[in-house]
């Protein structure tokens, strides 16, 4: 019994994973290309979730799913263009404090615009209940979470590794120079990994907002979660992003079931665990431009 | 060249000279008296802090509109206290920088305490309108500290009795959830006499971390323990997390809590709120004081005020009341006041007093039970209410702790 417990936490934390991972990818590609580290990627993921409640009644759940992603994306472009690349090749501290400015402008925007106490916001009755696989039980509405998750790994890998986009933005994280001395401006392409990326955390406050609280500190709670990830995995490393956020999830399981005090602090202590024993993280490749 | 650095570093001495002194200013003008306002306004208990601000400047433009305090007008400064660190520390400037004398506020307990030290020390004021833990009545209390918020063995006492009444506690086993800081232990504490008081055990129990947002693995570990009753001792943010997943994971044992805040079932959306709660105050109370504070709130910030803005209203109020029949600002004189048993209309039907021995609020306080999905009228008013507890015959210290369970002497 004690076994089957265990079990079924841990392919609970799977499901969990799929929470970080789309913001955790989005956090990383950033990072790869621009030198970026974006404090405010929490903040999108924050402004997704709001706009999903502020849409949903007119547009359904379905509209605010398709069209909340697009306009947050687009909000990135206006960031990306007339912020962020102002600091590719500067000090990271700049980058760092700018994005953390903006993480608490935006924050503070939602408190002034809807207020500090959550709003209301539930899962769609057409997606709610409970799948029964075998003795264990599954809501539903997180299963459709993990399938969509699942697909949005599985086609930006594809984008990333067999297309004429994806094979320029590889080459733009490994020399940008060289990228730029064969004639081919990195801009565009920053532009769209900005838009993809703030895209996905906006996805991933839609499909959150029914089942967490929708608050103005929504963004700040899960970014240091993305953080984990990505450090664990490894900058660069698509894939190492994909398996920390697994193991994240696993391990956060398995501590909420052995001693739940520690259920968040468990995270990071495999972070500092995998730093001392792999500084570069699990998979972690060697980046030339930031050595 | 060596001249332009020179005159701007003038420039920057005179400007902070300039704004170092306009609190001195505004303390030269003897027309104003001003009260400090402290508590979370971000993070996990932030959502409740709004309340508490709009609750306070309703009461403080209220009080202006009949006269202010003695003649003064009324002002109230309104910081965000943080954490425990950062309330000590601006509590000490409210009081030898500004020269406030009174500061009410608060959510968090261990903040709490650390204002109550700063006001001991400087011989200024504090009211506490929403930290919980027995503590700061006991081991931790002040003299010149008061509590508007209930403390945790009212809140269990009260909620525990309409579980009584409900079959819920009496040879049941409960699982307990709890939030995993002072105010969390301390309830436990609390309620696990409670529950041994009266027949009933807490089989399982887990903490939860504050900054927990996904409950999903103890929602796991419920279904599979089984419990005839779950109890969430939580705060904050995690009571709407958790009300929403519950929800989503389908689970249909019957919940409690012994610790609860209304705006954060608010928060969690349609069909998602369920079981039996405590509170102090509620938007849907008949009488005429509370119909009125009811309306008004609403008129001006488009939402029904709650507990949390019930404890502030009042801190002023009172606080305001007092000066004005003792019509002086002396801070020894309003403690003595309120220590003297002086009695206060809060919005219901009894009037209420602070208890000497530990400076609790003696009040009336109520459980409410979460309507059906299908009878909730609106977002707001989506549960039912007990009568007051402890009832019309009965002494309002019934349901607070008794000296064996908390007793405080004040430090001198």
């Amino acid at each position: 019994m004690e076994f089957f417990d265990l079990l079924e936490q841990v392919l609970n934390g799977l499901l969990i994973g799929a929470y970080y991972l789309l913001i955790a990818l989005g956090l990383s590609l950033i990072f790869s290309l621009g030198g970026i580290v974006n404090l405010a990627h929490g903040a999108f993921y924050a402004i997704g979730a709001y706009l999903t409640v502020a849409l949903a009644p007119s547009l359904g759940f379905g509209g605010a799913f398709i069209a909340v992603p697009v306009l947050v994306a687009l909000l990135g472009l206006v960031i990306e263009r007339f912020l962020l690349r102002r600091f590719y090749r500067a000090d990271p501290v700049l980058s760092l404090l700018l994005t953390f400015g903006l993480a608490m402008v935006a924050e503070q925007t939602l408190r002034m615009v809807f207020g500090a106490a959550p709003i209301p916001f539930s899962i769609p009755a057409a997606l709610r209940g409970q799948v029964e696989v075998g003795d264990f039980i599954y809501s539903r509405y997180r299963l459709m979470i993990l399938g969509v998750a699942a697909l949005c790994v599985l086609g930006l890998w594809l984008l990333l590794r067999k297309t004429h986009f994806g094979r320029v933005v590889r080459a733009g994280v490994q020399n940008p120079d060289m990228v730029g001395a064969l004639g081919i401006s990195l801009r565009p392409y920053m532009s769209a990994v900005v838009m993809i990326a703030v895209g996905l955390a906006a996805l991933a406050g839609v499909m959150l907002a029914p089942v967490l609280g929708v608050h103005p500190a929504m963004g700040a709670e899960v970014l240091t979660f993305a953080f984990v990830v990505v450090v664990i995995g490894g900058l660069g490393s698509f894939w190492g992003v994909v398996v920390a956020a697994i193991i994240v999830g696993v391990v956060r399981g398995i501590a909420a079931y052995a001693f739940p005090p520690a259920t968040e602090a468990s995270i990071y202590l495999l972070m500092l665990l995998v730093l001392l024993l792999r500084p570069r993280g699990l998979f972690g490749e060697r980046i030339a431009k930031f050595e | 060249m060596t001249e332009l650095p020179r005159v701007t570093r003038r420039g920057a001495l005179l400007g902070a000279a300039a704004l170092l002194g306009a609190p001195a200013i505004s303390r030269a003008q003897s027309d104003t008296l001003r009260f400090g306002h402290l508590t979370p306004r971000t993070g996990f208990l932030g959502p409740l802090g709004e309340f508490a601000v709009q609750a306070a400047t309703l009461a403080m433009d209220e009080v202006n509109a009949g006269g202010g305090i003695n003649g003064r007008k009324l002002e109230i400064s309104f910081e965000d206290s943080v954490n425990p660190q950062t309330a000590n520390s601006k509590a000490e400037r409210y009081i030898q920088r500004d020269g406030i004398r009174y500061i009410l506020g608060e959510i968090n307990s261990a903040s709490a305490l650390a204002i109550g030290q700063v006001v001991q020390r400087e011989g200024a004021m504090f009211i506490n309108t929403g930290a919980n833990s027995d503590a700061l009545r006991s081991t931790d209390c002040r003299r010149n500290m008061f509590h508007i918020e209930g403390q945790n063995s009212m809140y269990v006492k009260a909620v525990g009795r309409a579980l009584m009444e409900k079959g819920l506690i009496r040879d049941k086993k409960a699982y307990a959830l709890t939030a995993d800081y002072a105010f969390g232990h301390d309830l436990l504490k609390v309620a696990k006499r409670f529950l041994g008081e009266n027949g009933g055990t807490i089989a399982n129990e887990d903490l939860i971390p504050t900054d927990l947002t996904d409950f999903s693995p103890f929602l796991l570990k419920l279904r599979r323990a089984r419990p005839d009753v779950v109890v969430a001792n939580l705060a904050g943010a995690q009571i709407t997390n958790f009300l929403k997943q519950y929800s989503e994971f389908g689970l249909a044992m019957p919940v409690a809590g012994f610790g609860f805040d209304t705006a954060l079932a608010w928060g969690a959306g349609s069909g998602n709120f369920l079981g039996t709660w405590p509170t102090m105050w509620h938007h849907r109370l008949e009488n005429a004081a509370a119909k009125k504070f009811t309306a008004d709130f609403r008129g001006r910030f488009g939402r029904p005020p709650e507990n949390q803005a019930w404890g502030d209203y009042n801190a002023v109020k009172i606080l305001a009341q007092s000066m004005n029949e003792l019509k002086s600002n002396d801070v020894a004189k309003v403690v003595e006041h309120l220590q003297k048993g002086a009695r206060f209309n809060v919005l219901k039907d009894r009037e209420s007093y602070f208890r000497a021995r530990d400076n609790q609020i003696m009040t009336e306080m109520y459980a409410i039970s979460a309507l059906p999905p299908a009878e909730q009228k609106d977002r707001f008013d989506i549960f039912t209410s007990s009568p007051p507890i402890p009832g019309p015959g009965e002494s309002l210290e019934a349901i607070a702790s008794t000296p064996d369970e908390a007793s405080c002497t004040f430090p001198s």
